[in-house]
């Protein structure tokens, strides 16, 4: 690990407001190409901010977010993103593989070439429902749906993989196999997960970012985190690591001590 | 019905063929444009837009006949009020849209009350039932070829822009972030939901536009995978209704608009209510 790696996303003194409140105040931090990054913090801490951010739909009142070198808007096709909520209409006439195909959409697309097409095959593999295919999406459970769109978000070969929230309303199993995909993917593509749960992550974590932490004042505080033996694996895919909300790791320090405690996390 | 067969045939009946010619023209723009507004939901826009119409009809026809714009023809008027509708619903939709209904109908209600008031202050006789139900039976050969350019424009721009159109359709904000327009594309869509609107209420009248633009899609959506399945569907379906009620209308001397409205209302409600009884049956 040296400094030279190359920074996926990067948060130079951002700040950001809402006319009613304070989100952002000088936050920085940077998570390099590759990783596997978690964003943590409770309900209304500003994680959606910092999302909305990197994905270029609001832009900071000061302070820069660059992500894969360039401006958040010009970044977008190379990114992969998987929301929360999708809210999709239960009439909706469309196949799993017309929502994945989505995925390959361009400002100047016109048809779908027979390269989109592999590119979906793949992309359907990759998050394990190829078996889903042809079946209408609106007809998928909870989870399915939601590995769909992560279908979705890997059929534009992203660099940067962002998935908001991923393991909402899942069932165990559908989280295991979520897991189990990002598992495959981490070395491939940057991943950055956004979630609640500030307790514990997954041990494929490599950076964890802590968002609107008492007493951080709308900073975004990187933290260490530590195998826990403790915490229930299925909600994790496998073992978790424990947040140390106590630590609180320099952004500029990663090339020396920014390792989140499991020896594995690069044997993938 | 070998009456109506025989109507289509006889050359001093010109009429029923155009009006034929036009149910089967103006059904690819209902079937298509209907899919469209059916999923992405927007059939009460399409509703007030077609109302606001009303309100123009009438404002034209009284600076009319008041002298105040000689010869003025209802269509411009009809036009303006459609433009001003989608322009005022489509931006309500885009920055607050839970204000979204209370607009549609606020807008579907002031149109409808300026064009009976219009309607009532005009001198000479205009009958608002005509502009309500049109009558499919007075097409004129301009008329038809009218319809037919639309269906041109229409079904242009749904293949050129079909992709872009669904993701929207389906979902804004992957479509944004993909870098689709997603506001361009949904203005287009008003607009050319507004240009139907005014071009059929003048040749249908403004139910069988709302009728012809939600009853033929639901029917197809409830057997269609597809959005583009639907599209097909929906303009068979709506060809269907049309020929159906033309020829039951003629064979029973009623009122051709209505007859079609509610032989598609028909098929909605016996599709609706089969599929409900049998799925249980067939799961």
């Amino acid at each position: 690990m040296t400094m030279e790696r190359s920074v996926a996303i990067r948060f130079e003194s951002v700040s950001f407001s809402y006319p009613a409140a304070r989100v952002l105040e000088a936050a920085s931090f940077h998570v390099h190409a590759g990783e596997f990054a978690a964003l943590v913090g409770p309900n209304g801490a500003g994680k959606t901010t910092a999302l909305r951010l990197i994905l270029g739909l609001v832009r900071p009142e000061s302070g820069r977010v660059t992500v894969l070198g360039r401006s958040p808007e010009e970044a977008r096709n190379a990114i992969g993103y998987v929301p929360q909520h999708a809210s999709y209409d239960p009439a909706f006439p469309i196949s799993v593989s017309e929502v994945v195909r989505m995925g390959r959409l361009r400002s100047s697309t016109r048809r779908y070439g027979p390269e989109d097409g592999r590119a979906v095959e793949r992309a359907l593999a990759l998050a394990d429902v190829e078996a889903l295919a042809s079946r209408p999406y609106p007809a998928l459970s909870g989870g399915q749906r939601r590995r769909v769109l992560v279908a979705r978000a890997l059929a534009a070969e992203p660099e940067l993989l962002i998935l908001d929230e991923p393991t909402a309303n899942m069932d165990s199993e559908s989280e295991g196999r979520l897991f189990e995909t990002l598992g495959g993917l981490k070395g491939q593509a940057t991943i950055l997960i956004v979630t609640h749960d500030t307790g514990f992550v997954t041990s494929l974590t490599d950076a964890v970012f802590c968002v609107g932490e008492g007493g951080s004042g709308g900073r975004i505080v990187k933290h260490r985190a530590v195998p826990a033996a403790h915490a229930a694996s299925v909600q994790y895919g496998g073992s978790a690591l424990q947040v140390l909300h106590d630590t609180a790791l320099p952004d500029n320090g990663c090339c020396s001590d920014d390792r989140v405690g499991h020896p594995e996390r690069n044997a993938r | 019905m070998n009456g109506y067969i025989q109507a289509l045939l006889d050359p001093t009946m010109p009429f029923v063929r155009n009006a034929l010619a036009a149910g089967l023209l103006s059904a690819v723009l209902f079937g298509v444009l209907g899919a469209v507004v059916t999923v992405k939901r927007i059939a009460g826009l399409a509703g007030a837009i077609a109302h606001a119409v009303l309100g123009g009809i009438g404002l034209s026809l009284f600076l009319a006949a008041k002298g105040i714009a000689p010869g003025l023809p209802p269509i411009v008027g009809a036009l303006v009020f459609a433009v001003i509708a989608a322009a005022v619903i489509g931006f309500v939709s885009l920055r607050a849209k839970q204000r979204e209904d209370t607009v549609i109908n606020a807008i579907w209600a002031i149109g409808m009350s300026v064009g009976v008031l219009f309607i009532a202050k005009t001198p000479g006789y205009a009958d608002p039932m005509s502009y309500l139900f049109g009558n499919i039976l007075l097409i004129t050969r301009q008329d038809l070829w009218m319809v037919l350019g639309l269906d041109v424009l229409v079904v242009g721009l749904g293949l050129t822009f079909y992709n872009k159109f669904f993701a929207v359709c389906f979902d804004e904000e992957f479509a944004d972030l993909r870098g689709v327009r997603v506001r361009f594309y949904y203005l287009l869509l008003l607009c050319l939901t507004a240009l139907t609107v005014v071009l059929m209420v003048r040749v249908v009248g403004i139910i069988m536009v709302i009728a012809m633009l939600t009853l033929p899609a639901a029917v197809a959506g409830h057997f269609s995978r597809q959005l583009w399945q639907m599209m097909l569907l929906a303009v068979i379906g709506c060809m269907v209704f049309v020929t159906g009620g033309l020829g039951l209308s003629y064979h029973y001397n009623l009122p051709s608009g209505p007859v079609i409205i509610l032989l598609g209302a028909s098929a909605y409600l016996a599709v609706a209510i089969g599929r409900r009884f049998l799925r249980p049956q067939a799961g």
